[in-house]
């Protein structure tokens, strides 16, 4: 497929603009049976994406792959790949710069090779998207979904929205686009799933038609303007302010820097808008025992909410949709009737658990527990979260 | 008594096909109307390594995920799963739930007397076959082993037909096609590549249903009780 001319109507593959709210609200949709991967490249085929810049790692290597495809077939305007996730970082950023919807996706280490590009990227306002597919940090090797890379991006300045399931991620990565590029938000988002969990799993799904798409990006509504052949990126990128040596470089280095986060801040009525609320509640409303997770964590927590249902005893699940911001509001709701808050979490350190309780700190009585706990590629079963809530319980009873 | 939903651990070595063949179980089971779900899980992508894929099946949504630490169903599909411990569990049977169901692609008798009879105190009933000579013998080559393997657990579960299998395969096989073909390009090269995929579907259709038979047959032979609620 060939590359048209925009119309008023049709972006550059012929593919009928709409509203985000009508993409994901309101086209009517139809069941596919889908991987995180494949459906990535269903939603970003959806996007008018101008352009990719990809890297393989596992296990997001396919999905990279697949947006590739996208380019051949038309609905990507350019896609390479980067010499390492260092470089694809930085050459997302100078796409986004240039005033372009720029994707990328990595994993793990590759997240970690190309860390100091992620405050880079806040720090100049690009409203650029990460796929985000969570692996373990060597060493030892490993190839398994593992989520501890989130919590060194948790203070980048990036926005961080954390994905479920396949539908989540179809979903979320569309949203992603509309929340960073608002005018008063205008920071990166790094749209979060499990590697495998979700990039690997099959699993149905429902997508509306292929022949609508997001309208395009319009970088003149951005903070700072676009660059061209006659404007340097960011006038502090020119011109540093470090090279004046005075009191202006650092209380403007500071200002910029919390004013990128008020940004992310200012996200929140938009992300509870397109995500439904940036927290989901299920079970039973007035649970003593409350789980709070994110990703695969708020699935193996449902399933164990279906367990304890099954023996008579009260839960609920208390799925955080957004990580950065932090939903303080709604998680201090949803755990008012909790006695015992368990975060199951895919990770060594617990960096969930951290969370929830310094947002609880002096609001709530309940109990933080951040068990169980896995890290490498283990799973979660059922019957270990269990184990925890139920020896937890009796002993506090 | 039959379970509202079970998880299918299936221990392969890399290049049987076993992700492949989860992937197909799963959407013949979301086909005849359940929920579904597969996924792989790997370490260094190479022939004859470990390879362990999933299939989990439920007339309720199914939020686990991951590895299968506690199945209902184990399928071994090569013999150095268990004799040289190619899998993610030791032994190959770790974490079987009670009346569960184990099927083993093998030309010899693995199970010793102790697995036995520890399997025996869960009521697992196990089958011991060669699967691959199967493969061979109907579709004319040993890659069909997983569709044997495929068409042994739905005839072993009998709640999924085979004319979900089929889509399954199809599915598989003619997704690309379909996506990106269309009728213009059925040129004779095209054509051509086609029947031989029509063909190779055929085969595996064929090895898969004959395996169903056979596991169907068995199933009543030694009264295996229902593992997976049917479709209401």
């Amino acid at each position: 497929m060939s590359i048209k001319n925009m119309t008023k109507e049709k972006n550059w593959s012929g593919q009928t603009m709409v509203s985000t709210d009508y993409l994901l609200f309101e086209a009517p949709r139809e069941k596919h049976f889908m991987t995180g991967s494949e459906v990535l490249k269903e939603a970003m085929k959806r996007c008018t994406v101008d352009a990719s810049v990809s890297y393989p790692i596992t296990p997001q290597s396919e999905a990279a792959h697949l947006i590739g495809e996208l380019w051949a077939e038309g609905y990507v305007g350019t896609y390479f790949r980067g010499e390492n996730e260092f470089g694809v970082m930085s050459e997302v950023a100078g796409c986004a710069m240039a005033g372009a919807r720029t994707v990328t996706t990595t994993s793990g280490p590759g997240t970690l090779r190309a860390m100091e590009n992620f405050p880079m990227w806040s720090g100049t306002r690009i409203p650029c998207q990460l796929v985000l597919m969570a692996r373990g940090i060597n060493s030892p090797l490993t190839i398994q979904p593992d989520n501890l890379e989130v919590s060194f991006l948790l203070e980048t300045g990036c926005m961080i929205w954390y994905a479920e399931n396949v539908q989540e991620l179809f979903d979320m990565s569309i949203a992603a686009f509309t929340v960073a590029e608002m005018p008063d938000v205008h920071v990166p988002i790094i749209t979060a799933v499990d590697g495998f969990f979700v990039s690997h799993t099959r699993e149905s799904v429902m997508l509306p038609a292929d022949d609508i798409a997001l309208f395009p990006y319009n970088p003149y509504k951005a903070p700072l303007p676009p660059i061209d052949s006659e404007m340097p990126p960011g006038r502090f990128l020119r011109d540093p302010f470090v090279m004046k040596s005075n009191y202006i470089s650092y209380a403007t280095h500071a200002s910029w820097q919390w004013e990128v986060r008020s940004a992310v801040d200012r996200s929140r009525p938009y992300a509870k808008h397109f995500l439904n609320g940036l927290a989901h509640v299920t079970g039973d409303q007035d649970a003593e025992i409350v789980f709070v997770a994110c990703g695969t964590a708020s699935h193996q927590a449902k399933e164990a909410n279906r367990e304890l249902t099954k023996m008579g005893i009260k839960s609920k699940v208390v799925k955080l949709r957004t990580i950065r911001p932090f939903p303080h509001a709604e998680l201090l709701e949803a755990t008012k009737s909790a006695k015992y808050i368990f975060v199951p979490e895919f990770n060594i350190v617990g960096w969930l658990e951290k969370e929830v309780t310094q947002s609880l700190y002096g609001k709530s009585e309940a109990k933080v527990i951040g068990r169980p706990r896995v890290a490498g590629g283990m799973s979660m079963p059922v019957e270990a979260i269990l184990k925890e809530v139920l020896e937890n319980v009796e002993k506090g009873a | 008594m039959s379970k509202d939903s079970i998880k299918i651990r299936m221990p392969a070595l890399g290049g049987q096909g076993a992700v492949t063949a989860a992937h197909i179980a799963a959407t013949a089971a979301d086909t005849e109307g359940y929920y579904a779900v597969s996924n792989p899980f790997f370490g260094a992508e190479k022939r004859m390594a470990p390879s362990e894929s999933y299939t989990r099946i439920g007339t309720v949504p199914i939020y686990d995920r991951g590895e299968v630490i506690y199945p209902d169903i184990i399928m071994v599909y090569h013999p150095q799963v268990i004799t040289m411990g190619k899998s993610y569990t030791m032994p190959f049977y770790s974490g079987i739930k009670e009346n569960g169901l184990v099927l083993i692609n093998s030309d010899h008798e693995l199970v010793t007397d102790s697995d036995r009879k520890f399997l025996e105190s869960k009521n697992v009933k196990v089958l011991t076959r060669d699967f691959t000579k199967f493969a061979v013998e109907i579709a004319g080559t040993e890659l069909a082993t997983n569709m044997a393997m495929l068409g042994a657990l739905f005839g072993a579960l009998g709640t999924i037909g085979k004319s979900a299998i089929e889509e399954g395969i199809k599915d598989r096989f003619l997704k690309k096609y379909v996506a990106s073909g269309g009728t213009a390009s059925l040129d004779s090269v095209i054509e051509k590549k086609f029947k031989k995929k029509l063909d190779l579907i055929q085969s595996n259709l064929d090895t898969a249903s004959a395996a169903y038979d056979l596991t169907a047959a068995w199933a009543k032979e030694v009264g295996l009780a229902p593992i997976l609620d049917p479709i209401a």
